[in-house]
């Protein structure tokens, strides 16, 4: 896509967006300003860095809006956001497994609800802060790391399509954070030096566990060791995470004295396995459903790039391939502590190939 | 991308221009140094206007002028009216609210807050699909409760249908029951006169009439002592302390006059500028429907649903074509709710939300809803194109 376009700048009431919009309207497109309500209840006001859509967020949304001179609407997403993010967020957590529900809003809402909805209306495509660079090699529109590596957001947007990236503008890619937050300021944005938004914007506490329980319930099950003897006890598996090392509360020593992890955690009997750091190594990720963010790779065929499995991970040096349903990556040495229902992002170099949710480790 | 300036405004119920009097009338005030409470002559002849204002306020609104209790917004006089005829009720044990589904939440959310902090039994009376209250389940209610309600508050003309309510009736039916009326889409557009209808209260604002925004009225029966909600100075019978908003009270005054001065034509015109734009967008859009009904309702309100579709993307794409209209009352997020109104009259969930409100002025003209109707098609095919995409779990 070049030219003048129509384009929807979703805008979080946060630096990266404001200034993804202004860059928007400095290129030349019909920039629309988007908030998305995310909450059926939001919170009135931001404490902190968690949380990205308060009222107050709203509000300084609109606010950078009008200093960018753009027009300014607020889309209630609320259902939506309840039904693609926090019900997976919750089904995944009940088996067993850890999601990351800000690729699942990347890929539910974010580029999927508001593309759809602002093509449907007439608009071309979606703006957004996100960190990343989408270049267009041979009429194939690919995404890539951002230049900023402590901010790069390939990582979440691995599960955009090739045409959701097609529909997608990042104007931040090419700038570090810093230089954006200078740039907030030099156009007036007060939003310059708000603080970036962590955590889980619909857990406001920061209290996951307890938001779990509070929706879970939390039943008392044992926690074990690799042979089946159990250790001690705990209130609701589903609050733990494979590589965990705190909150165990375990009282028996392992005969070498060596602290204990988080192995496995099985939904069905409601059972923690634990064990030596040694047993947490993973050389072999599988993942599905593959979502290819540009071609798909040849399916059987061996390929070498990079796998990443954490939202700021190293990239770690991998034979990969696809087998007609799962994406598999064979580690040239092994990771630790890798938790189920995380995504498995490749790499080839900078160029992201595409992702899957990791559904088993070995 | 240009702010529209020239932009077709379908959208006077939320509020309409300044009339040239009322500008003048204020911009004169504005020059002017004194506070209408101060005992010097300086102060004296601001206050003389001020009650001259009143007097004209009170001509306007078929009441005296020591009713008239000004206030910053019709907001703050819903608010007063309720709570204080509540409290004052509830001294002498009454405890009950009676009102109806679809009140302005000026008068629905303090309703709200006295059944939820003070103790408050409410009685809601359901409207008939065209936007009607229920006099029958009113008689009832006041039949089985009477002696123990503190109140009832109906609105006079629904700020999002229009419909105009039968209060002349439920005043008969409230017998003693002090009644008090949302008035300020009503004031200044079709007949209403406080001590014709035997109100006890009534809300009026001055920027629904083309008066300046930030200043309002609560009319009050003399003699009701309610409560105040502000305490200070004592100013407004002890009811209302605050330093008088004179320019804004005076170039009231000359809205509330110059609107009655001119109500039956203003009436003629909106009136047939309605009625085609019913006919034209219908004629665009053959599935389309207005709530409520267009004979007993304010000259220039019309609300439409047009199945399918999603007011979100209906009034994101009328403001890029330069129409200005409305989706209803939104909250403080600036989110689309489903309109307590429109479900009240037995609209769904889904068909509240394909709704617009129109509200037409004085300033509006024929071409104005020619345009609007050339776009009105093609915008709602768009919205619904969007509105039918749900995200997959």
């Amino acid at each position: 896509m070049s030219g003048k376009l129509k384009v929807i700048a979703a805008m979080s009431g946060g630096v990266d967006s404001a200034v993804a919009a202004a860059r928007a309207v400095e290129a030349g497109h019909e920039v629309i300003g988007v908030h998305l309500a995310l909450s059926s209840n939001p919170q009135k006001y931001r404490s902190g860095a968690r949380g990205c859509c308060t009222v107050e967020d709203s509000h300084d949304a609109r606010r950078a809006a009008d200093v960018i001179g753009i027009p300014f609407y607020i889309w209630d997403m609320a259902e939506q956001f309840h039904a693609g993010v926090v019900e997976n967020f919750l089904s995944e957590y009940q088996s067993g497994r850890t999601p990351n529900p800000c690729l699942r809003c990347n890929e539910k809402i974010k580029f999927e609800a508001v593309l759809v909805r602002a093509k449907a209306l007439g608009f071309d495509a979606v703006v957004t802060g996100h960190y990343a660079i989408t270049k267009e090699v041979n009429g194939v529109k690919t995404l890539n790391r951002a230049v900023d590596p402590e901010k790069d957001q390939s990582y979440v947007l691995a599960v955009l399509t090739a045409d959701q990236i097609n529909g997608a503008i990042f104007p931040l890619g090419d700038t570090v954070k810093d230089d954006v937050r200078k740039e907030a300021q030099a156009r007036g944005l007060f939003v310059a030096n708000k603080p970036d938004s962590h955590d889980i914007c619909f857990v406001p506490s920061g209290d996951n566990a307890g938001w779990l329980r509070e929706r879970l319930g939390s039943e008392v099950g044992p926690i074990v060791d690799q042979s089946g003897k159990e250790l001690g006890q705990h209130n609701g598996a589903y609050t733990f995470t494979i590589g965990q090392r705190r909150g165990l509360n375990l009282t028996v020593p392992t005969p070498k004295g060596e602290p204990r992890y988080v192995l496995s955690i099985e939904p069905k009997t409601n059972t923690v396995v634990v064990g030596t750091h040694e047993a947490l190594a993973v050389n072999k990720i599988v993942g599905q459903p593959p979502i290819w963010c540009g071609p798909a790779p040849e399916v059987n065929k061996v390929y070498k790039g990079f796998a990443q499995v954490r939202a700021h991970g190293e990239p770690l040096p991998t034979k990969y391939q696809f087998d007609g349903t799962h994406l598999i990556a064979d580690l040239d040495q092994p990771v630790f502590g890798l938790a189920t229902g995380q995504a498995l992002v490749i790499y080839e170099d900078d160029r992201v190939v595409g992702s899957a949710t990791i559904s088993e480790t070995f | 991308m240009a702010v529209h300036s020239s932009q077709i405004y379908f959208d006077h119920a939320a509020t309409t221009p300044m009339v040239q009097p009322a500008i003048d009338a204020l911009t004169a005030q504005l020059l002017k140094t004194g506070n209408a409470s101060s005992l010097h002559s300086t102060g004296r002849s601001i206050r003389k206007e001020l009650e001259e204002a009143r007097e004209s306020i009170a001509k306007a609104a078929g009441c005296s002028a020591i009713d008239v209790i000004f206030t910053g917004t019709g907001t703050e006089a819903d608010n007063l009216a309720i709570k204080g005829l509540y409290w004052l009720g509830a001294k002498a044990g009454k405890n009950i609210i009676i009102t109806s589904t679809f009140e302005h939440h000026a008068v629905m959310d303090p309703i709200k807050w006295l059944q939820e902090h003070e103790g408050a039994t409410v009685i809601e009376i359901p409207v008939s699909k065209t936007g009607s209250l229920d006099l029958t389940a009113l008689q009832a209610a006041v039949t089985q409760h009477g002696a123990k309600v503190a109140f009832i508050s109906i609105i006079h003309a629904n700020n999002e249908i229009g419909t105009v309510q039968p209060i002349d009736q439920v005043v008969k039916i409230a017998g003693d029951i002090p009644v008090h009326s949302d008035a300020v889409q009503s004031f200044g557009k079709i007949d209403f006169n406080f001590n014709q209808l035997g109100l006890t209260a009534a809300t009026i604002s001055a920027h629904k009439v083309g008066g300046p925004l930030g200043v309002a009225a609560l009319i009050l029966k003399k003699g009701v002592n309610i409560e105040p909600v502000l305490h200070g100075g004592g100013q407004e019978r002890d009811i209302r302390s605050g330093t008088f908003n004179a320019p804004g009270i005076i170039a009231f005054a000359s809205a509330a006059s110059n609107a009655m001065m001119h109500m039956q034509a203003r009436d003629e015109k909106i009136r047939k500028l309605k009625s085609l734009l019913i006919t034209k967008v219908l004629a665009a859009v053959p599935d389309a429907w207005v709530n409520g009904q267009s004979e007993n309702s304010l000259p220039g309100v019309v609300n439409i649903t047009f199945p399918g579709s999603d007011n979100e993307g209906l009034l994101l794409l009328l403001d890029m074509a330069g129409i200005a209209c409305s989706t209803g009352s939104a909250c403080s997020a600036g989110v689309h709710r489903p309109s307590h109104v429109l479900m009240a009259i037995g609209l769904t969930e889904d068909e509240t939300t394909s709704s617009l409100r129109f509200s037409l002025g004085e300033s509006n003209t024929e071409e104005e809803i020619e345009k609007l109707a050339a776009v009105i098609a093609s915008v709602v095919e768009k919205s619904k194109s969007a509105a039918n995409k749900k995200v997959s779990k």
